[in-house]
C-alpha cells in the first residue's frame, strides 16, 4: 500500500513544521473566545440629545425613563433642533428625541403627542436599531401614562393589546449563541480549504511534486494522502472550539455531538476538495491564496453567517445555495441552539455530500501527471 | 545489443515555438548516454517527455518497452528520475526520505531497512542517517538524490544535470557512482554541461536549436570535428545556434 507511506511522510511533515501545529491550536481558540465577542450586533451607548419644547414634568419623566434604559447615554439638551443637528454633524450625538410643545398637555386629554426620532444612519444597523429601541421606550412609556390615568377614570376602558414575545431557543437574544457555531464552521472552513492547497502548492514550488509525478503513485492515492491528514486535523479543530465554547460561554449542544462530527466529516471534505482544486490551478503560493481568498469570503457572505440568507435579494438568495458553508451553519445552528436531529436535516447532508463529491471528484480530474 | 530507447521524429511544441523538433535516436541497455546542448536547446523539455511527465506533440517513442503516449504511467515504473532541481524532502531525515521513495516505488517493506542501512555505509552516510536532508553539504544531497533515484533498481536512470553546482571531486565521485549502477545493468541517461563530463559517456548526442546535431562516441566526434577536446567540439556545434540562451 503505497497510501501508508504518503500518509506517513505528510505528518511527518506536519510534525516537523514548527508553525502548523501551533497554527491549528491557536487559531480556533482565538476565533471562538474573541470573535462572538466582537462580532455583536447588539448597540448599546447611544448618544442622544434631547431637544425638549415642552419643559413639563412628563417630558421630564420620558427623559428620565429613556436614560435609565441602559441604551441611552444622555449627552445634551439643546435648545433647538439646528444646535442639534449640529451635534450630530460632530459626531457627539446618534440621534435627537425633539418633544412638541403641548406635548403634556395632548397627552392628558388623550389627543396625539408629538415626538420626533432622528437618527443618523450612516451606520444603518446602529441607526435603526436605536430609533426601534427608543420608539419602544416611548410606546412603553405612552401605555404607563394610559394607565395611569384608566385608574382615575374607570370609564375610558381603552382596549389597548399587549404583546409579550417569547424567544424560542435562545430565550435572552444573545448574539453570540447565534455566532458561535457560524465563526465555528467558518474556522474549520478556511483551515480545510487553506493548508491543503497551501501543502500542494508548496510542493510545487519546491519541486518535489515533479518527482511524485514520475513516480508510479496513481493520482487518485496522491490526493487521498493529501486529504486525509487535513480530515483527521478538521476533527481536533472541531473538538478545540466545542471545548472553547464550552469553556468561555458555556455552550453545549442541545443536540448529539456524533451527528455533528458526521456532518462535519462531509464539511471538511468538501473544502478540502475545494482546496485541492485551487492548488491543480494555483502555481504559486501566492495564486492559491488569492483564490482561496475569493472563493471562502464569497462562501462566507452567502452563508448567512453575518446576515440573515432570507433577508437577502432574490438572486443572491439563490446563489447561496452554492455556498458549503450556508448548508454547514445552518445544520450547527440547528443542532446546537434547536437540537434538530439527522433525519430534519437530511437534504443539508445530501447537498453536503453533492459538494464534496463535485469537488473531490473535479480534483482528481483535473490533477495532471502527464502534461 | 537491446535497446531500451527508441526516438523517432519526436517533437514538442509550446504554441509556435518548437522546443523539441524532429529528433531521432536509440540508448541501448547498460549504456551511459549522454545528452548535451545549450541551454534552452531543448533537452529537459526532451527528458521529460521520456520520463512519461509531458506529452509529445508529434513523433513516437519507446521507453523500457513501453509507449510514451499511451503507457506513461507503466514507463514511471520502470524508470528512475533525479531533476535539475533537488527532490528530496529537506525536512525529512535521510533515512525518511530513502524509506518513502522506496515506499512509493513498491519495495517491499522488510528489504527497505536494511538495503537502506547498506547504502548508507556505501555513501559513508551511516552517522547522518537520522539528520534531516536540509543539514547535509550539497554534494551529499546529490549522491544522496541518486541512490534514492535507483534504489527500487529500474532499467533506465535519467539524470537532468545532475552535478549542477557541485565540485570537481564530488563531481568525480558522483560518476563512480554512476559507473557501479551501469555494472549492475541500469542504462543511465544524463544530461550535463560540463564537457570533461561528456567524456565519460559510452555515446554522446548534441543538440543545438532543438533538434540533434551530432551523435556519436565522444572519440569519434573529436576525430570528425578535428577537435583535441570535447569543449572544441561543443563550441564548434553551439555557436551557430540562434536561439539564445535562457
Amino acid at each position: 500500500m503505497t497510501l501508508k507511506y504518503l500518509l506517513e511522510k505528510e505528518f511527518l511533515q506536519i510534525k516537523r513544521n514548527k508553525f502548523m501545529p501551533r497554527m491549528i491550536f491557536i487559531l480556533p481558540f482565538v476565533a471562538l473566545a474573541l470573535f462572538p465577542l466582537v462580532a455583536n450586533f447588539e448597540v448599546k451607548d447611544i448618544n442622544l440629545v434631547v431637544v425638549d419644547n415642552d419643559h413639563s414634568s412628563f417630558s421630564a419623566r420620558m427623559v428620565q425613563k429613556i436614560s435609565s434604559s441602559g441604551y441611552f447615554r444622555l449627552n445634551k439638551v439643546s435648545a433647538d433642533y439646528q444646535t442639534a443637528l449640529y451635534n450630530i454633524e460632530q459626531d457627539d450625538a446618534d440621534v435627537i428625541l425633539e418633544i412638541a410643545p403641548g406635548f403634556e398637555k395632548n397627552l392628558m386629554n388623550f389627543q396625539p403627542a408629538g415626538v420626533l426620532i432622528s437618527t443618523n444612519t450612516v451606520n444603518g444597523m446602529k441607526g435603526g436599531l436605536s430609533s426601534a429601541y427608543l420608539s419602544g421606550i416611548i410606546n412603553d412609556f405612552s401605555s404607563e401614562i394610559r394607565a395611569e390615568h384608566l385608574q382615575n377614570n374607570s370609564k375610558l376602558k381603552a382596549n389597548a393589546i399587549e404583546i409579550i414575545p417569547r424567544y424560542d431557543y435562545n430565550p435572552h437574544l444573545e448574539y453570540k449563541y447565534t455566532m458561535v457555531p457560524a465563526i465555528l464552521m467558518m474556522m474549520l472552513a478556511m483551515l480545510s480549504g487553506f493548508l491543503p492547497a497551501l501543502n500542494i502548492v508548496g510542493e510545487k514550488e519546491k519541486g518535489t511534486i515533479e518527482q511524485l509525478n514520475v513516480t508510479p503513485v496513481s493520482k487518485f492515492t496522491l490526493i487521498l494522502s493529501k486529504l486525509i491528514p487535513y480530515w483527521v486535523i478538521g476533527f481536533i479543530v472541531l473538538t478545540i472550539c466545542f471545548l472553547v465554547a464550552w469553556m468561555f460561554y458555556g455552550m453545549i449542544s442541545a443536540g448529539g455531538y456524533l451527528q455533528i462530527y458526521l456532518f462535519a466529516a462531509v464539511f471538511v471534505l468538501a473544502f478540502s476538495g475545494l482546496g485541492l482544486v485551487i492548488s491543480n490551478y494555483a502555481n504559486t503560493i501566492q495564486q492559491a491564496m488569492f483564490m482561496m481568498f475569493f472563493f471562502v469570503i464569497t462562501f462566507i457572505f452567502l452563508s448567512g453567517l453575518y446576515t440573515p440568507v432570507s433577508s437577502m435579494p432574490d438572486w443572491t438568495q439563490a446563489l447561496s445555495r452554492i455556498s458549503p458553508l450556508r448548508y454547514m451553519i445552518e445544520v450547527l445552528r440547528f443542532i446546537f441552539l434547536k437540537g434538530s436531529n439527522f433525519f430534519d436535516l437530511k437534504w443539508h447532508f445530501a447537498a453536503l455530500c453533492g459538494f464534496a463529491v463535485l469537488f473531490n471528484g473535479w480534483a482528481v480530474l483535473s490533477y495532471r501527471k502527464t502534461k | 545489443m537491446k535497446k531500451v530507447i527508441e526516438v523517432e521524429n519526436l517533437t514538442k511544441a509550446f504554441g509556435r515555438f518548437k522546443a523539441v523538433d524532429q529528433i531521432s535516436f536509440e540508448v541501448e541497455k547498460g549504456e551511459i548516454f549522454g545528452f548535451l546542448g545549450a541551454n534552452g536547446a531543448g533537452k529537459t523539455t526532451a527528458m521529460r517527455m521520456l520520463c512519461g511527465l509531458s506529452i509529445p506533440t508529434s513523433g513516437k517513442a519507446i521507453v523500457a518497452g513501453y509507449d510514451i503516449r499511451t503507457q506513461p504511467e507503466m514507463i514511471k515504473k520502470n524508470i528512475g528520475y533525479m531533476s535539475q532541481k533537488f527532490a528530496l524532502y529537506e525536512d525529512l531525515s535521510v533515512a525518511e526520505n530513502i524509506r518513502f521513495y522506496a515506499g512509493i516505488y513498491q519495495v517491499p517493506e522488510i528489504e527497505i531497512a536494511p538495503r537502506t542501512l547498506e547504502l548508507l555505509n556505501r555513501l559513508g552516510l551511516e552517522n547522518e542517517k537520522d539528520s534531516l536532508v536540509k543539514a547535509l553539504p550539497l554534494g551529499w544531497k546529490q549522491k544522496l538524490a541518486f541512490s534514492v533515484a535507483i534504489f527500487h533498481h529500474p532499467g533506465i536512470v535519467f539524470l537532468d544535470e545532475p552535478t549542477g553546482g557541485v565540485d570537481p571531486v564530488t563531481r568525480r565521485q558522483f560518476w563512480e557512482m554512476i559507473y557501479e549502477a551501469t555494472d549492475s545493468g541500469i542504462t543511465v541517461f544524463v544530461t550535463t554541461h560540463y564537457m570533461d563530463e561528456a567524456e565519460y559517456c559510452d555515446r554522446v548526442s548534441i543538440m543545438v536549436d532543438g533538434k540533434i546535431a551530432a551523435l556519436d562516441t565522444p572519440a569519434n566526434l573529436k576525430k570528425k570535428f578535428e577537435a583535441n577536446n570535447m569543449d572544441e567540439v561543443f563550441y564548434r556545434l553551439a555557436r551557430n545556434a540562434s536561439r539564445k540562451a535562457d
